[in-house]
């Protein structure tokens, strides 16, 4: 099939960045989106040119590297679908095809389709974690888990990180990511003990790091490759309402 | 080049204990006067980081990932092996030990596997505790589940995505100490050189990804936790970035590397569909529980697998090996599948892979427990062929996976450099001439969490803490050799890509050190590969320029290395005059088409060290003593 791309250029953070449209003449449906855009980039070096910046790793819908909006919508069209794992069959030919970076005031453009999502890390950082030293544990079968709560933590704990729930939001909110995270470790037995504080940190972080506030349009699973609930966000919203009646732990920042 | 693995002395099963006992300590105030560079942040490198903050260290983790969640052990599927016993099926420390020995063809070191064995326990508890969620019964107990070379169900797992939940839990201990302030993240940086100070390794260099600029960064100690160098094949189920860049430049350095021969070939891969093709998607091994392989005894067979009865199917390994059956080792099953498909057997649309068959498994078992067990490996191989496993065989095939050669290290996992240490996949230790499923993830975690954190007291405790800074001269003749490169690279204008030069060299290499090796290809290898490296340098073209985010010119610098290091691959496999494991010489098979080892000649790990760039590197050896496993011929009949 044959298909015309529109790529987003941004040479460096601060340029104003526009769409430069290349033809793609020969796409098997077998291939995945990167690799369309592999052969792309041989051809754009090839002729002197400059290629594209994308993030990827992978490239099995794991790592969470890549990310970008296609056609408007963040990993494009195929549901429960990293753009690495996107195939050209989702495609027909003829079909324009625009390719744009995250777009997220606390996820800055570094280049072309290159975002920095550090601030993911200093999410997690405020208490994403259970706190256990090295050597501490208990024997693995000392506390059972009832097999219901640990699936429902297994499908919080899914997510890859990849920023699509951000760049679906209207408001640009991670909280369907900072959710997923404090849904994942509260429903384990082994996250009680730092449960309010966790929530209290990492919902404050979030708002620092210049994401929006969630209101419910719920863009965010629809976006999220791993299919991760809005469900999550109404837990964290009762965790978050709990933790701040209680008496103003110790360890939360402005204590 | 000196070998002395200090294995400490003892029976097997005390040898850990005694040498934890007779260490030394470095006392709790003064592990902060100690610096330690971590090179990656994957189960070893993250777990190692965690821990060393913990204990008082100050860590300066660095990765070229924009987040340390990124690294490659996020990828693997299938499970961690522990020997718990949980199932009450007979299994022990010594015969996980064992059967690691075993599927490693005997070309490990005992002691390092045992300890390997011993510290499995740990990790599990340790894993739980920090909220991994494990796979459970409805009783809230961890389940199981059994994986290629064992008879024992010691797999615990987290659906297909156990090497994510491990990850994101050693992420999570070393964002812990990042916010504690123990630890430093040093994102999308990359480590270009190692620098040795009077035959020490006192520090790393490497290059920001997004500014160019090349920094120094000085330590008491030298951690590389960088994985494995599978990419040197171009396509293989590593993720892209992989590379051999880190260990490679310590060996330049230095740093023995042993057994680079060894390269598993992991059986369940989707075969390639195209020339575009960018790199292949591993299905867990644990497939191989539920599914049956089988080709069509009809050579050229194009009919589908629907319409060929169950008397013209071949189920060539339940049919070989009755006791293992689809469940033999990796290097077995690899190994048959080629012979299928070389033999004409092969399905699919290029007829380039094998069939493995749900159809039985879903008749006894359900959909619904099929989907349990392997949901999202079906999802994510329907969306990559466009067909649906459920309704009819999935097409696999094998490709390069893992690397159980690397960095020569003692039992203290230090590498011939003093100060530089190696963990994880990037070093030789415990796999031999071939790993068993599931062992990757406790290797790498077991060095992090439970070696590393000791045995490098043991060093620290004889060094003096400091002393040394950046404007020492040998800091700034290896930044001057990185910019050197960097220059060298962007400077040629030629009309080739990266690309397609490392295209070419991978297909040199899997033709020749790839699933079978043969005097003759290997030769011809060590021809072509000098060759390709001097017209890589004249022809390739590097956009772009040195002081922006420029992914050509980091791709160019590793392909330029595996360049260099694709030789002494094939070097210690030609040395190596024998099969053994994943090392599979066509000269020297058994009657039954069985790898024969030459264990009168070959029962040592080979130890390569660098004698400049095209030059014949020298081979050492450590002799392997087997005080503990008869050695034997593999058999899973």
């Amino acid at each position: 099939m044959r298909l015309t791309l529109h790529v987003w250029r941004q040479a460096t953070p601060r340029d104003a960045g526009r769409f430069e449209t290349f033809d793609a003449p020969d796409v098997s449906e077998h291939m995945s989106f990167l690799e369309l855009l592999d052969v792309i980039n041989e051809r754009i070096t090839e002729n002197g040119g400059e290629p594209i910046a994308f993030e990827h790793d992978c490239r099995e819908g794991i790592c969470g590297s890549c990310g970008m909006v296609i056609n408007g919508r963040p990993h494009g069209p195929q549901d429960l679908t990293t753009a690495c794992q996107l195939h050209m069959r989702q495609f027909r030919d003829g079909q324009e095809v625009w390719i744009e970076p995250w777009r997220a005031e606390a996820f800055p453009v570094i280049k072309d389709l290159v975002v920095d999502r550090s601030a993911f890390d200093r999410i997690i950082q405020s208490g994403g974690y259970i706190s256990v030293r090295t050597g501490s544990a208990p024997d693995g079968n000392a506390v059972p888990v009832p097999k219901v709560f640990a699936d429902e933590a297994f499908d919080a704990a899914t997510c890859i990180g990849c920023g699509a729930c951000v760049a679906a939001c209207p408001n640009a909110s991670a909280m369907l990511f900072t959710s997923a995270k404090v849904a994942h470790l509260g429903l384990l037995p082994q996250g009680q003990t730092e449960r309010w504080d966790r929530v209290l940190g990492m919902v404050e972080t979030h708002d620092e790091e210049g994401f929006g506030n969630c209101t419910n349009h719920g863009a965010c699973e629809n976006a999220c490759p791993k299919g991760i609930s809005v469900d999550y966000i109404a837990r964290l919203n009762r965790d978050l309402v709990k933790a701040t009646l209680r008496a103003r732990p110790v360890g939360a920042k402005d204590a | 080049m000196e070998l002395n693995a200090k294995i400490p002395s003892g029976p097997i099963a005390e040898k850990w204990d005694n040498h934890r006992f007779e260490m030394k300590l470095v006392n709790p105030a003064n592990k902060r006067k100690y610096e330690v560079i971590i090179v990656g942040s994957g189960l070893a490198g993250a777990s190692a980081a965690a821990t060393m903050g913990e204990l008082g260290y100050r860590v300066k983790v660095f990765t070229y990932h924009d987040s340390p969640r990124r690294a490659h052990s996020i990828a693997a599927q299938g499970g961690i092996n522990a020997a718990k016993n949980y199932q009450n099926d007979g299994d022990s420390v010594f015969r996980l030990f064992y059967d690691t020995v075993k599927g490693g063809d005997f070309r490990s070191r005992e002691a390092n596997v045992y300890r390997l064995a011993q510290i499995s326990l740990n990790i599990i508890d340790q894993a739980v505790a920090q909220g991994v969620p494990f796979a459970r019964e409805y009783g809230g107990l961890l389940a199981n589940r059994s994986f290629g070379g064992a008879q024992v169900s010691r797999t615990f797992y987290a659906r297909g995505q156990t090497g994510q939940q491990l990850l994101l839990g050693a992420y999570q201990a070393l964002e812990r100490q990042v916010a504690a302030g123990t630890v430093a993240v040093d994102t999308r940086s990359e480590m270009l050189d190692v620098v040795v100070v009077d035959g020490v390794a006192r520090g790393i260099v490497t290059r920001d990804m997004l500014t160019g600029e090349i920094r120094s960064h000085v330590a008491d100690a030298v951690v590389l936790a960088t994985g494995g160098y599978s990419n040197v094949f171009f396509l293989s189920t590593n993720a892209k970035a992989c590379n051999v860049t880190a260990t490679w430049r310590a060996h330049r350095r230095g740093a023995g590397f042993a057994n680079p021969c060894y390269t598993q070939i992991h059986p369940t891969c989707i075969p390639p569909s195209g020339d575009y093709q960018s790199k292949l998607t591993l299905m867990s091994e644990s497939l191989r529980n539920d599914g049956r392989i089988w080709v069509p005894k009809k050579e050229g067979d194009t009919r589908p697998a629907s319409q060929i009865p169950e008397s013209e199917r071949d189920y060539y390994l339940e049919r070989l090996y009755p006791s293992f059956g689809n469940l033999t080792p990796r290097d077995i099953a690899s190994r048959r599948a080629k012979e299928m498909v070389d033999a004409g057997h092969g399905v699919g649309e290029r007829s380039n892979g094998v069939f493995l068959d749900f159809s039985h498994a879903i008749e006894r078992l359900g959909a619904d427990a099929i989907s349990e067990r392997y949901g999202n490996l079906f999802a994510m191989y329907e969306k990559i062929t466009g067909e649906d496993p459920y309704k009819r065989p999935m097409r696999i095939y094998p490709a390069p996976h893992y690397t159980m050669g690397g960095l020569w290290v003692d039992y203290d996992l230090m590498s011939t450099v003093p100060g530089l240490f190696v963990i994880g996949e990037a070093n030789f230790s415990d796999h031999g001439a071939n790993r068993l499923g599931a062992s990757a993830l406790m290797q790498g975690l077991a060095d992090g969490y439970f070696v590393i954190p000791m045995t490098i007291g043991n060093y620290l405790a004889r060094v003096k803490p400091g002393g040394l800074d950046t404007g020492h001269a040998a800091f700034a003749d290896v930044e001057r050799d990185v910019k050197g490169r960097m220059e060298r690279l962007l400077a040629g204008n030629g009309s080739r890509t990266v690309d397609s030069f490392h295209i070419e060299l991978g297909r040199i290499m899997w033709n020749a050190c790839g699933m079978a090796r043969s005097e003759e290809g290997l030769k011809d290898a060590l021809q072509k590969i000098p060759e390709l490296r001097e017209q890589y340098w004249k022809e390739v073209n590097v956009p772009g320029s040195g002081d922006t985010l420029n992914q050509s010119l980091e791709k160019a610098g590793r392909v330029a290395d595996f360049m260099e290091f694709a030789e002494v691959m094939c070097w210690d496999a030609l040395t190596r005059d024998e099969s053994a494991g994943a090392h599979y010489r066509v000269e020297h098979t058994t009657d039954e088409g069985e790898a024969k080892r030459d264990d009168e000649h070959f029962a040592h790990a080979a130890v390569w060290e660098f004698k400049g760039v095209g030059e014949k590197p020298e081979r050492h050896t450590e002799p392997l003593e087997f005080e503990n496993v008869q050695l034997s011929q593999r058999s899973y009949k």
